[in-house]
């Protein structure tokens, strides 16, 4: 397990948006999070980047407890994310969006740019090929010098997917990737999170596309009320009757 | 050539002094944080440095650098609890922290009260300030460019998603302050000594607000704009001496209308009119 969730709590004044939460995301795979609005899957994300800290319980990565650790130590060790309201750098091109992201992978240091040594030259050259090799990936190097506020829905979420991938992250965290998209772009999204996964990076998403959650996740974590229902395969959560009743409501006893 | 110095000396100086002011706010601007105690540290430089050559003969550049480095050492004490505030918050604390330098000036036997210091040795020069100045700006553009120039604009332009691409926010965030008020002092000094006498009046509200408006004029959006900004608005009462309208309130109308104009029709100030053509991948 790459990633594990044990008893993980937060509330927000008497408000439990998640209790007891525990299952385990695997190394490589595709993990959906899904369940009603209001059922703290955003919250959960937000646990794991580190921008909402647990109130109770331990969070895992690669063994490791990061559930204390602040939002740019939990990103230094290797985990990027998206939001669901997008968060681009909108004043800056694409190109400079992804730029901003490479802040830990070190490059561009002060000294060798002061003194012109030729490894500053060299050390951007690389930082922007890099960066395009980003774009390139998510599907947006045509766009490169567009400043990011002027992008289209469609491709704001695309950029927003380069700029995480310039983290080089191991888990990368997507909060409703595809919403607000075209059935051909989904498609392309669809292809491009496989694509990382087998290249070694571990996804979590949240989605409400069921389809398309069904299809592209090797396992699937249902919340209902801040609390696990269910963690299995996608046919074994489609089935479970927890899973019918949370999104449904329960069945009425006939009578 | 001589005789345009001798009757425009002192404004150029002066341009020059407002400049490396406009650069130390400047700083903080490019990270997001709108500082205004940047006069006040300015004051503390100033002060400190005039007080090292009038009373202990210190080295006119050891007394410089003595202010700056005070100023820079305040930044961090002020920095750590302020830079926990957001926003137009931020500005109200900076701005309290001013008064508080201001009054202490008035209240302090060794500032000299509300008098102030008189008789600071002359030894500020042209060169110097536009020596310091050259070097301010052209290791600021370097800056700019650096990974902790990416820094300070992905916190100006989302301070939440900055932290989750790794980026230390606290820390930049002082780093910029703390510089700005560096360069802050070093100009403070420099103006004590070539203004002969320093009051505490000349580090308030108003000098805040000078300071702001050269860069909103000028535009925080690249190094030349805060530059341009605080060149401009010392020239023009020079040339509005030139049209016969003196010092009051026509001038102040004069300025506020350039302002506005500004804020209207160039909100990335008067740099953008100049240029947008920079490559992307600067």
């Amino acid at each position: 397990m790459l990633l594990e969730f044990e008893q993980i709590s937060r509330s927000f004044g008497g408000v439990k948006a998640l209790s007891g939460v525990t299952f385990g995301v695997g190394e490589g795979t595709i993990h959906g999070l899904i369940g009603p609005n209001g059922s703290g899957k955003t919250t959960l994300m937000n646990v794991v980047s580190g921008l909402c800290p647990p109130d109770g319980g331990r969070l895992l990565l690669g063994g490791r407890p990061i559930h204390r650790l602040g939002p740019h130590r939990i990103a230094g060790l290797g985990v990027a994310r998206t939001f669901q309201n997008i968060r681009l750098f909108a004043g800056m091109t694409c190109m400079e969006n992804v730029i901003a992201a490479q802040h830990l992978r070190g490059g561009r240091a002060l000294l060798p740019r002061l003194l012109r040594l030729r490894g500053a030259k060299i050390s951007e050259t690389r930082s922007v090929a890099e960066a395009l090799t980003c774009l390139t990936k998510a599907g947006i190097a045509a766009r490169k010098s567009a400043i990011a506020g002027a992008l289209s829905y469609g491709e704001r979420r695309r950029l927003e997917i380069a700029r995480a991938m310039a983290l080089e992250p191991r888990l990368l965290l997507l909060d409703e990737p595809i919403a607000g998209m075209r059935l051909r772009e989904i498609e392309e999204m669809e292809g491009l999170f496989r694509s990382l996964a087998r290249s070694g990076i571990t996804i979590l998403l949240i989605e409400h596309n069921m389809p398309f959650v069904m299809r592209l996740c090797h396992r699937i974590t249902v919340l209902h009320f801040g609390q696990t229902v269910i963690t299995g395969a996608p046919e074994e959560v489609a089935e479970h009757q927890g899973v019918i009743d949370a999104y449904l409501g329960p069945k009425r006893t006939e009578g | 050539m001589s005789e345009f110095f001798a009757v425009y000396g002192s404004l150029i100086n002066f341009a020059g002094l407002n400049a490396l002011l406009a650069l130390s706010l400047y700083v903080p601007l490019s990270a997001g944080q709108l500082s205004l105690g940047n006069a006040a540290f300015a004051g503390i430089g100033a002060y400190v440095s005039a007080i090292l050559t009038m009373r202990l003969n210190a080295p006119f550049p050891l007394a410089i650098a003595a202010g700056a480095f005070t100023a820079a050492c305040v930044a961090v004490v002020i920095g750590a609890p302020v830079l926990r505030i957001r926003g137009i918050f931020l500005a109200m604390a900076t701005l309290a922290f001013g008064e508080v330098v201001r009054i202490a000036a008035v209240n302090l036997a060794i500032t000299g009260g509300a008098e102030g210091l008189i008789g600071i040795p002359s030894k500020t020069t042209m060169l110097i300030i536009y020596g310091t100045l050259g070097v301010a700006a052209y290791f600021l553009t370097i800056l700019r460019g650096s990974r902790i120039g990416w820094s300070f604009a992905s916190i100006r332009e989302d301070e939440t998603a900055a932290m989750v691409m790794g980026i230390n926010t606290t820390l930049y965030k002082n780093s910029a302050f703390i510089l700005g008020a560096f360069i802050a002092g070093i100009a403070g000094g420099l103006y004590a000594h070539l203004n002969f006498i320093i009051t505490p009046g000349e580090f308030g509200f108003a000098a805040e607000v000078q300071l702001l408006i050269y860069n909103i004029v000028g535009g925080a959006r690249s190094v030349w704009g805060p530059i341009l900004g605080a060149f401009i608005l010392t020239a023009i009462p020079e040339v509005l001496r030139g049209v016969d309208i003196t010092a009051g309130p026509p001038r102040l109308f004069v300025n506020g209308l350039i302002l506005l104009l500004v804020i209207l029709y160039l909100p990335n100030g008067l740099s953008s009119f100049f240029k947008r053509a920079k490559g992307s991948s600067e």
